[in-house]
């Protein structure tokens, strides 16, 4: 293994994540090699002068905050939320095929009742009168509201 | 026996708002910790935290278990992070231009000095506080992307698998990543380098 190929295994090999076969052929190089040996020794002290580093807490608060943040969440509706629910649907879509069927359904002709018969004749005779026709027309009233002399 | 990841995601789906809770407890400490140490401030650690819990929690309905959790919510919490840094440098370079920064609000809680006070060794606390300052700045300094992978890797003990999806590169670009950012550890932390040797 040359040194260039170290570069992308020697930190796997600092933090004991290399396969064994690669383990193997990486140590053979170090053994050999007093430049990559240091390099290894000071990824190891780099690796542990980053463990000092504290850890810190979250504010009691944090979670208060995320709660607070989640529940003024709009409720998110999907479009499901738009259809009505399912009795109100089958009652809408049966109303609507009731209309459809009287709407469509055949008219039939309108037919005289045998009682219809003898009022129809009446009112014929009635138009053709001739009496009435001789009857004397009815006088308007003038603008003033009064009767006519004549009368 | 606790439930996993995955299947507590998967109850939130459902509607169990109680396993909300349970991943919030399980990620806030990792969170606000690899959070922290991305964007140096806790305040807005810990507001960056909670944006990624509530993304979490509005993605719940559209969840797929495709990927394992924590790839998920570290990639919502790297990208949040990434912004967030590149934002406050622009900020920081605004008000550079206005006015000089005497005092950053930071190292201003660094200096635990009425600690120091109450410990009769004062000169190891300043040593030891000396030391870990040396290490954040190290890591401070690191870009983003590096810094990313090194806090992932190392503090996060994700796989390098799951950390090149975070970062979306390949495993390849990830290991030269992670080497490029102990190799410039390994130079700015020379002093402390050399004392762990001995």
């Amino acid at each position: 293994m040359s040194c260039s190929r170290m570069e992308n295994k020697i930190l796997e090999y600092v933090d004991s994540r290399l396969k064994e076969s690669e383990r193997v052929e990486v140590e053979k190089h170090l053994a050999t090699c007093a430049a990559c040996r240091l390099r290894v020794n000071e990824f190891r002290a780099v690796s542990s002068l980053l463990d000092e580093l504290p850890v810190i807490e979250p504010s009691p608060a944090f979670d208060l905050r995320v709660h607070a943040r989640v529940a003024a969440e709009p409720v998110k509706q999907s479009w499901w939320a738009w259809f009505p629910a399912p009795r109100v649907a089958i009652a809408a879509a049966m109303l609507l095929l009731a209309t459809v069927w009287v709407g469509t359904r055949p008219n039939p002709a309108p037919q005289i009742a045998q009682d219809d018969i003898p009022v129809l004749e009446n009112l014929d005779v009635l138009s053709n009168f001739d009496v009435l026709s001789e009857l004397p027309q009815p006088v308007q009233a003038d603008d003033g509201g009064q009767t006519n002399p004549q009368m | 026996m606790a439930r996993s990841d995955v299947q507590l995601m998967l109850d939130v789906k459902a509607g169990d708002e109680q396993s909300f809770t349970l991943l919030l407890h399980r990620y806030r400490s990792p969170l606000v910790n690899f959070l922290y140490r991305m964007v140096r401030n806790r305040e807005q650690a810990e507001d960056l935290a909670q944006e990624v819990f509530l993304r979490v929690y509005r993605a719940r309905e559209d969840y797929v278990p495709s990927a394992k959790f924590t790839t998920w919510l570290f990639r919502i919490a790297t990208n949040l992070a990434l912004n967030s840094v590149r934002d406050t440098r622009y900020q920081r370079m605004e008000i550079s231009l206005d006015a000089p920064v005497t005092v950053d609000a930071e190292e201003g809680e660094e200096k635990t000095l009425d600690v120091a006070e109450k410990n009769p060794n004062i000169e190891q606390h300043l040593v030891e506080e000396t030391r870990k300052k040396m290490i954040r700045h190290a890591i401070e300094k690191l870009p983003e992307k590096q810094r990313a992978a090194v806090l992932l890797h190392k503090y996060q003990e994700l796989d390098y698998g799951e950390i090149s999806k975070i970062l979306q590169c390949s495993e390849s670009a990830l290991k030269s990543l992670l080497f490029r950012a102990y190799e410039t550890l390994r130079v700015e932390l020379a002093p402390l380098v050399a004392q762990h040797g001995k």
